[in-house]
């Protein structure tokens, strides 16, 4: 017979949270695993009644949905949190993210519906800066990664070396208009900006597998590594091929 | 004139390095204040990589007094690892602190705290990241002065080349006594360069500034005599001790890291010091005498540092937890504070004759069973007697008894091998102590799932112990007995498979031996290192027993002495050791009788419970055994 915990069960999930956050400036270097563990413990700073799981090891019941990769910085990121209290969603989001550090800033939260959140994320939305490159390199190599039926890359995953398509999990790919200067910044130096939807897939097709699908195809290679930042993630419109916010859903109905 | 931040220039190799986040700074808790507003600058390093380092105490707990001063700023810097240090040289970027990413070369005082002596490597790559010059000798007013603390620095001999300073014991006055001594001095328009700064500190016979002191060899290698070389300095450094901890009730403000780290929880220290008089145990001896924290403090830094840091587990710190004359109020008191909140309560170091069952009970309330770790030391009663670990086999099995009853399912002993006096034997009994620790648990439980894992390494003779004097085991034989150990807990039928094995094999013990009872001919040796691309030296990926040996071949070169001089050779009565003059209170003709006491199995108490036997240190220092009961409890906390 396994052994039980002694006292009572934890107490149940009345609510789950949504909460969606960035990644900025530094803090894009923090890994999955930081993450979580910086949540956790702004959870107990905030004072948020989450919800534990059963057993000798209780775990907080917090969940990550699609996270970016260190070093890749995000406006939306995503993660639920169950809490054993019905709370105020606008009043998490304040509390949770003055326990964050800044640069992980909480920027909605929403009460959950039906529905997981891990199936709206059908795709993101990236942009990629990349310094010194030349913007009618780039218009071609978008031009000839557009019109191309596949475009097979490597990368090294744990399995090893991994050889897949980039190209049918592009929606769009666009070279956005270079960086407007504001008043009183500096002249900056030549950068190109790349926009993309990427539909999410097993295997992923990351912002640098099209990269690279970029050099294979038309030999662009910019000169240093690429400022790499999600936009956004969510249920892809049929028609734009854009995605809406994943919230929507959770919304509907007015907000309590 | 302000110092600029060389994070923009830091961000460009990040994304090229493993684990960006431990460069990046922005702990919650830490502090950037404002460079020109500061008059005295200390930059404060752990030698160690980050995740070793940022959960240190000792350096938390400087960052935190030292920024409370007015006038005063302090920033953190660790070793950074092999590939990011490829990548600063190839880019011209300098050691940083990770705060304000300024460059550690800015600063008044590079501090560093040495827990153990294998960050010595590391002392030197910061140093020559940071472009300051290698030796103390060659630096100039631009140059921060390089201070040492941290137990190491009880012998900092093998390092003085490199340091302008070291200070001995408990850093919290003394920090700040020397920020203000550095204050005054620059205030006055910095009269007489660095040496008359290093003067002012040495006057004091609290500060140790190598190079005003020369050492002596007789012919045959070893040291005639230290004696200062110039007026004003006293023949003697003395530690220094912090009486009252309810008055430093520090760290309020605990670092919490993005980063993964080795401690993940909010530690308070309980108390300092400890009177057991284990003679292997350089903590016990050089941080005498016992000082408690009241139960009521520790429970207002629990609250108000879980409250800060959002940790969920609180590590009741010192050299023997169970110890403190109120554990079993302090944890009841916390376990009933709180009681379903998930916050868990650990006693990193329990003794197992101070282990009971209602401390099992209440550091297991909330559910969890965090691991439970012993340490026998020696594995058979005579050895137990020569190290003076009065711990009885009756008394561990009675202890691993009430573990195994109360739910848990592992219990980890600790052990040492090479201890002087002993012969394989004494190691072999460790085998048999861990198969009766297996059969009490099964009876207990009923059941054949428990497990206990026996942890053993080779023991390294320190400075300021009674074991001073004696002879280190050489690497061959510690590494002998831990073969012939794991044969006979393998090869056993009933037990094996319930019995896990970890060591650490005896060469690195060798040159820990070196480095802890060198004296200043052995910086040649580390120097030499380093130059052949020694670093990370308490990492056995990176540690190279070879290397150690063939630079110290180099380095000894036309000496009288080499490696096994420092460590196997045992010493007499009258050798003056590279330390004698670095006081750490101790008698010596007390360390001299405890050793002979050791060779004749002769046990000493605690004087924390029996009469005094003068070990020298309150009278010397001024100091006394401060310990409860205070009688006092914790109340349930309010809601307001």
């Amino acid at each position: 017979m396994k052994p039980v915990p002694e006292g009572p069960a934890p107490e149940p999930t009345v609510q789950r949270l949504r909460v969606r956050y960035a990644k900025r400036g530094r803090l894009r270097f923090t890994s999955h695993r930081d993450i979580s563990r910086a949540v956790e413990r702004a959870v107990r700073r905030a004072g948020i009644p989450v919800a534990y799981s059963a057993g000798f090891n209780p775990h907080p019941k917090i969940s990550y949905a699609g996270a970016a990769p260190t070093g890749v910085a995000s406006e939306a990121e995503y993660l639920e949190i169950g809490v054993n209290r019905a709370c105020d969603p606008r009043r998490v989001r304040d509390d949770l993210d003055a326990s964050l550090p800044p640069g992980l800033d909480v920027l909605d939260v929403v009460e959950a519906r039906d529905g997981g959140l891990a199936d709206r994320l059908e795709g993101s939305v990236w942009e990629l800066r990349l310094p010194g490159a030349e913007p009618e390199e780039a218009e071609r190599a978008v031009k000839e990664f557009l019109s191309a039926g596949h475009v097979e890359v490597e990368r090294l995953t744990k399995k090893g070396m991994r050889r897949f398509d980039a190209r049918q999990a592009v929606r769009t790919l666009t070279v956005v208009e270079g960086p407007e200067k504001t008043a009183g910044q500096e002249p900056v130096q030549p950068c190109v900006i790349l926009r993309m939807v990427v539909r999410h897939e097993t295997p992923a097709v990351r912002p640098d597998d099209v990269l690279m699908g970029l050099r294979l195809v038309a030999g662009f290679a910019p000169p240093s590594p690429a400022a790499v930042t999600r936009l956004a993630q969510g249920p892809l419109d049929a028609v734009t091929g854009e995605p809406a916010d994943p919230f929507d859903l959770d919304r509907a109905g007015g907000e309590r | 004139m302000s110092v600029e931040s060389l994070f923009p220039r830091l961000e460009p190799l990040l994304p090229k390095v493993q684990k960006p986040i431990q460069y990046v700074g922005g702990e919650l808790n830490s502090t950037v204040k404002d460079w020109d507003e500061a008059t005295v600058r200390w930059a404060l390093m752990y030698p160690d990589a980050y995740e070793v380092g940022l959960p240190n105490q000792g350096v938390q707990i400087l960052y935190e007094i030292l920024n409370e001063l007015p006038e005063t700023l302090a920033e953190r810097t660790y070793a950074v690892w092999p590939d990011l240090e490829a990548l600063m040289r190839s880019e011209g970027v300098p050691q940083f602190t990770v705060d304000g990413h300024r460059p550690v070369r800015a600063f008044d005082v590079l501090g560093v705290s040495f827990a153990t002596e294998l960050g010595y490597t590391n002392l030197l790559t910061a140093l020559d990241l940071a472009g300051i010059p290698l030796e103390a000798a060659d630096r100039t007013g631009e140059d921060p002065i390089v201070l040492a603390g941290g137990h190491a620095a009880f012998n900092p001999e093998p390092i003085a080349g490199f340091l302008d300073a070291a200070v001995l014991g408990d850093g919290e006055q003394i920090a700040i006594a020397i920020s203000e001594v550095l204050r005054e001095w620059k205030s006055e328009g910095s009269p007489g360069g660095r040496d008359e700064l290093l003067m002012r500190l040495a006057s004091t016979g609290g500060v140790y500034v190598p190079k005003f002191y020369d050492v002596e060899y007789h012919p045959d290698g070893r040291i005639m005599r230290v004696v200062p070389n110039r007026d004003g300095v006293p023949s003697r450094v003395f530690k220094h001790t912090v009486m009252d901890l309810d008055e430093w009730p520090y760290p309020k403000k605990p670092l919490v890291p993005l980063a993964e780290t080795v401690h993940e929880r909010f530690s308070v220290e309980i108390f300092r010091g400890c009177t057991r008089g284990c003679r292997f145990c350089q903590a016990g001896m050089i941080t005498r005498p016992v000082r408690e924290r009241s139960i009521t403090t520790v429970g207002d830094m629990v609250e108000a540092g879980i409250k800060e840091s959002g940790f969920s587990e609180v590590g009741l710190l010192s050299l023997s937890s169970a110890d403190h004359s109120e554990i079993a109020d302090i944890t009841r008191g916390l376990a009933d504070r709180y009681d379903g909140s998930q916050i868990g309560l650990s006693l990193p170091s329990t003794r197992v004759d101070a282990f009971n069952i209602d401390l099992a009970n209440e550091l297991s309330r909330n559910g969890r069973r965090s691991g439970l770790t012993f340490a026998p030391e020696g594995g058979s009663e005579r050895m137990r007697k020569v190290i003076n670990k009065m711990v009885t086999e009756e008394d561990l099995i009675r202890t691993v008894t009430t573990a195994y009853s109360n739910g848990w399912r592992q219990v980890k002993l600790y052990f040492m091998c090479g201890l002087p006096t002993e012969e394989d034997v004494d190691v072999l009994g460790i085998a048999d102590l861990a198969k009766k620790v297996i059969r009490a648990g099964r009876e207990a439980t009923g059941s054949r799932d428990v497990r206990c894992t026996v942890s053993i390494g080779g023991f390294v003779p320190k400075p300021h112990t009674p074991f001073q004097w004696a002879a280190q085991c050489d690497h061959e034989t510690v590494d002998r007995r831990l073969r012939a150990l794991r044969e006979a807990l393998r090869s056993d039928k009933e037990y094996g498979r319930a019995i896990g094995y970890r060591y650490h094999d005896g060469k690195p013990s060798i040159v820990e031996g070196l480095l802890s009872r060198g004296d200043r001919r052995v910086g040649r040796v580390i120097r030499a290192v380093w130059e052949d691309g020694g670093r990370f030296d308490g990492w056995s990926e990176h540690f190279s027993f070879e290397r150690w040996m063939a630079a110290a071949e180099r380095a000894f070169e036309g000496e009288p002495v080499d490696v096994e001089w420092y460590t196997t050779r045992e010493r007499d009565e009258h050798e003056v050791l590279p330390w004698d003059h670095l006081d750490a209170g101790l008698d010596r003709e007390w360390l001299w009788q405890d050793w002979q006491d050791a060779l004749g199995d002769v046990e000493v108490e605690d004087c924390r419970w029996t009469p005094c036997y003068d070990c020298g240190v309150c009278p010397t220092m001024g100091t006394e055994i401060q310990v409860g009961p205070t009688g006092r409890k914790l109340l349930p906390l309010t809601v307001i």
